[in-house]
This record gives structure tokens, sequence and C-alpha cells, in this order.
């Protein structure tokens, strides 16, 4: 029994790795739009584990991180826009401001014990009153800011090519799911997971709830930002409602909750099934603008009622089955 | 105009747009007193209900208030049948699974509108769309009134259908202890499905009350969702009068950052700030929630 396994995790890693090589040379022979297509995919899949992080395995429900997402996109963009800042040092400085900001929000609504309903009011409150800032104080307002096309210039983050942008996010999704696997094999993940399941047993057991959490939404404000700065580099355009509007937070939360959320691979599959999705309809049914966001809608709704932890849960539920025979 | 008439005028019409927040506030405060689910599709409810409105206006030129015997009953079937097949199958699940239901609720009926009806926004003119009430210095809308007092009756009659008839005593049983209320032979489960359906016909109600002065659009929800969800844990959760003193001021508040701060939209971030200030220092609300 033991060689099996043994020899399913070595399968299992080999699969990863051919995925892998697949992953990067692959997309050389695709056209440039099916690479936008693989590039969102895995922008959202990054996102996607960036909102995991806090909201799968340490279980606190955000319904507000546009607003580190933003806080990246536009802090990197201002700065190369008016002081002329290569995005690739505003992209570290953006995520560190929002990491601030995640790590003040973390600390007042863990300080006063929020959790539930009332952490997710005060995250999506938070990103309403930043998108509501930006539309009337920050540079551009509502119109947002253009970002001056240079063609190719790697130094400021611009590359003529859309493949290169699929090497940078690739990056990131690979430096992601090592993040969450680090995680999840480690003490810290234990304790998030703890907290997630049953709080007051948690800090019963010795456990330190608020710095643990404090911890996790600063892991996740700082990587969220990196992908708002990517975001913004790759349509070379940032506007309030890019930046902080709900939807950006909606697309980041779905993935988890469709692929399974608390898990190193969950938000990466909900993006290879949504993002086509999402996708496709605006170029096969240009007129008939919403349908994707029906589609989402139903999507919800089936999958917190026929399958609560998502696909893979219902994978871990039939292989179950399949083993107890 | 002085700043002390600015400040009377701010006064008077956000209290009015605040009698109406209170009105979609206690649908939602009731499905969650009963229920203990927070509704993210209230306001596309509220959508719902003005795009009735401007239906039976334009295709059968039926008064907005009359029509309010047509929207109410529709919202209450529609949110009972929401009740029914959905939230009711995962009232035991985690509370973000329920949030997230009917945020799915939400995503269906906005987008659903858009594809019927596309994002022109409609409005209902009637003979008295530019009426005004000249009150000394201060000037009084008429429809923002006629607003204002339907909401009011409507609150009031929904609180003594909850303490008066029998169904409303069950829903408050329901609310108080869920056990005890099936122990005593009530249809717990029945009860939820009406408790929601009461909830979305606020909702519709206030849609329809609005229509006249507010232009509908698919998407409006989304402008009022978070100043309802303000005015909810203003009010605190599941407070009957809370919600509609709740409202009241968060419609005062709004009206004076709009009024006093300058920067385009900004001031609509005082009922955002005011928001994070009650959720930190009092989370139960400025009335407590003493249930029903």
């Amino acid at each position: 029994m033991i060689e099996l396994t043994k020899l399913f995790y070595s399968t299992k890693s080999r699969i990863f790795l051919i995925l892998l090589i697949l992953g990067m040379i692959g997309p050389i022979f695709l056209s440039e739009y099916l690479i936008h297509i693989l590039i969102i995919i895995l922008l959202y899949g990054y996102l996607g584990q960036c909102w995991n992080i806090l909201g799968g395995y340490a279980g606190q429900f955000s319904f507000g991180h546009a607003a580190f997402f933003g806080v990246g996109g536009y802090f990197s963009t201002y700065m190369y826009v008016k002081f002329q800042l290569s995005p690739w040092i505003g992209l570290f400085l953006g995520a560190i401001l929002a990491m601030a900001l995640g790590l003040f929000i973390g600390y007042l609504s863990f300080r006063y014990g929020l959790k539930g309903f009332f952490f997710a009011l005060l995250t999506m409150a938070c990103s309403e009153t930043l998108r509501i800032l930006a539309q009337n104080w920050m540079l551009g307002k509502s119109a947002g800011i253009l970002i001056p096309l240079q063609g190719s210039d790697p130094l400021n983050f611009q590359f003529d090519k859309k493949i290169f942008y699929y090497y940078v996010v690739l990056a990131m999704m690979i430096f992601i799911s090592l993040v969450a696997h680090k995680i999840e094999h480690s003490p810290l993940g234990h304790k998030f997971k703890s907290i997630r399941e049953d709080e007051e047993a948690a800090e019963t057991i010795g456990i330190n709830t608020m710095k643990y959490k404090i911890i996790a939404i600063g892991i996740s404000s700082f990587t969220t930002a990196l992908g708002g700065t990517f975001y913004a580099q790759y349509i070379l355009f940032i506007d309030p409602h890019i930046a902080f509007g709900t939807n950006v937070t909606v697309e980041m939360i779905l993935r988890p909750i469709l692929g399974g959320y608390g898990t190193v691979l969950g938000p990466l599959i909900g993006s290879v099934i949504l993002t086509p999705i999402s996708e496709l309809p605006k170029y096969i049914l240009p007129y008939a603008m919403g349908i994707d966001q029906i589609v989402y809608g139903v999507i919800i709704i089936i999958t917190i009622m026929f399958m609560p932890n998502g696909i893979l849960g219902l994978f871990e539920r039939l292989q179950k089955r399949v083993l107890t025979y | 105009m002085d700043i002390a008439q600015l400040a009377l005028q701010a006064l008077v019409s956000g209290m009015l747009i605040g009698g109406v927040y209170g009105l979609v506030t206690i649908g939602l405060t009731l499905v969650f007193g009963v229920i203990k689910v927070v509704n993210f599709a209230q306001c596309s409810f509220m959508m719902i209900g003005m795009y009735i409105t401007f239906w039976c206006f334009k295709l059968f030129d039926i008064n907005p208030y009359l029509s309010l015997l047509v929207s109410i009953p529709i919202l209450f079937m529609l949110g009972y049948l929401v009740e029914h097949f959905l939230i009711n199958h995962i009232l035991d699940a985690i509370h973000q699974a329920q949030l997230l239901l009917t945020f799915g609720v939400l995503l269906i009926i906005e987008n659903g509108a858009n594809f019927l009806w596309g994002t022109r926004s409609r409005t209902v003119e009637v003979a008295l769309s530019k009426a005004v009430l000249h009150l000394g210095p201060i000037n009084v809308p008429v429809l923002r009134l006629i607003a204002f007092a339907f909401a009011f009756i409507l609150a009031i009659s929904l609180f003594l259908f909850l303490k008066k008839t029998d169904v409303g005593k069950a829903i408050r049983a329901a609310s108080d202890d869920r056990s005890s209320a099936e122990l005593m032979g009530i249809n717990v489960r029945r009860i939820y499905s009406i408790a929601f359906g009461i909830g979305c016909a606020c909702a519709g109600a206030a849609g329809s009350l609005i229509i006249p002065f507010f232009h509908a659009t698919p998407y409006i929800g989304d402008v009022f969702l978070l100043t309802i969800f303000v005015v909810v844990v203003l009010g605190g959760l599941g407070s009957f009068f809370g919600a509609l003193a709740g409202g009241i001021i968060i419609g005062i508040a709004e009206s004076f950052g709009v009024t006093f701060i300058p920067g385009g939209t900004t001031g609509h971030i005082i009922p955002f700030i005011i928001f994070i200030l009650v959720i930190l220092l009092k989370p139960s609300g400025l009335f407590g929630a003493k249930g029903l």
C-alpha cells in the first residue's frame, strides 16, 4: 500500500513536471489571443490563491480584496507616470503599501473581534471608500490613467509580445503556489486551519489567533498588490473601476470557491474553468453583455448547493467512495 | 443660500430618502433576524420593483403608487421561491456560503435585467414630478415626501402584522427560538420562506416608491447595496426600528456629506466612515439588536 502511494506521488510529480514544461514551451506556438486567455487564467488563478491564503486557509472571508489589487496597480502606475519610477520597483513599493493597508485593516478588525459577515462588510467598505477617493482625488479621476506606450521596454515592465507577460505571470503563479504549498505543510498552515475550523478552540490551546490572522492578511495583501501592478502594466491602463470595483473581488473569490478553497490547486482549477466562460462571450456574443455574469451566478449557486468544497472536494469524495469498494 | 439654510435643506432631503433606505433595510433585517442570512440581493429585488412599476406605467398606464399592489405580491412570490428552492437547503452551512449564494442570485437578477431591458435608464413621469413644496426657506419635492410617507406607513403596517397576526407571531417565534417554535407546531421552513418573501416585498415596494424620482438601471442596486448594509449595521442587525432610525441617520449623513464636502462624489464616503467606526466600536449597532 505504501509503495502504491509512493508511486502515486511520483506520477503526480511527473505530471506536474510535464505540465510545467508544456506551460513554458507550449504558448510559443499559440496565437496572441490564446496567449491572452492563458495570461488571464494565470492572473486570476494567482489572485484567487492570494485571496485563498486569507479566505481559504485562515477562513477570514474578505469581500474587499480589490482594495489591495487597486493600491498595487495605482501606486506603481502613479509613480511611473509622475516620476518615471520603473514599475518593477513600483511593484514592490506598491505591495508594501498594500500590505501596510492590509495590516491596518487586519489589526483594526481583529482587535475588535470582527468575523464572518462583519469582516466581509468592513473590507468591502474599505475598497468602496478607496474607489470613491480614486474617482475624485487621484490623478486621472474617474477617467483613469493611461500608461504611455513605449513598445518594447523590459526595464519599465513593457513588452511588445504577449508571451513575455505570460512568462511573468507564470512565474507569479508558480511562486504563489509554492507559497501556498509551503503554508499548507508548515505549522503556520496548521494554525491557520485551526483558526478557520474553530477560533475559540484554537485560542484555548494557546494559539495567538490575532497574530496569525494578521500574518495571513499581510501575506495576502502583499501578493494581491503584485497582481494589481501586473494587470495595470498588461493593459497599460488603470481606472477606479478596474482597480477597486467589486467585480475584481468577485473574480478573486470565485476561483478558489469553485476549485476548492484552502487548497493549493483549487484557485488554478477554478480559473481554468471560469476564465474562458467570462472571456469567450466577449468575442462571440459582443452584444449580449452580461451573459457571462449570469453563468457566474448559476455556477456560484450550483457550487454552494452541491459541492461546498469545490471541485477538488468533489474529487476527494468520489475517490473515497471508489476506495471503499 | 447661507450655511444654516443649506444645512436645513440637507437635513430634510436626507431624512426623506432615509425613510426609503429604512424600508429596504427593514426587509434585510427581518430576514436576518429570522433566518440568520444576510441577503446580498436585497437591492436587486428593489431594482425589480422599480422595473415592475415602470412597465405597469408604460404598458398599462397604471399610477406608480397603485402599482405597489402589483410589485409587492410579485416580489413576495419571487422571494418565497428563492428561499424555498435555494436558501432553505443550505441553512446549516457556514455563513459565507449563504452570503455567496445570495450574491449568485444578485448576479443572475442584475445581469438578467440587463439582458432583458438593456442598460438604458428609465423613469416614470407623473403629474407631480416637478412639484415642490415651499416650507419657509426650504424646498421639499412632493414625490420624495410621498415616498417617505408611504415607506413609513408600510413599515408601521408590517410592524402591526408581526405583532398582531398569527403568521406574524409565528415569524417572531421562529426568530426567537427555532426549535421551540418547531415544537409548538410551527412549520419553521415555511415561515422562513414567508419571512424572506416579506423581506423582498419590502425592497420591491421601496423600488416602486422611488422610481418617480430615481432612474432605474439594471445595476442601480449596486449603488444602494453598501448604503443599506451600513444602515443595517448602524441600526443593529435584526432590529426593526433600528433599521428605520439607521436609514434616516444615514440618509442625513449622506446628504450632509454631498452638500458640504467638495470634490464630486466624495461626500458619499461619509456613510462608509460612519460604518467603519460603528462596526469597530459598537458592532451590535447603535440601538442594540433586541430581536424583532
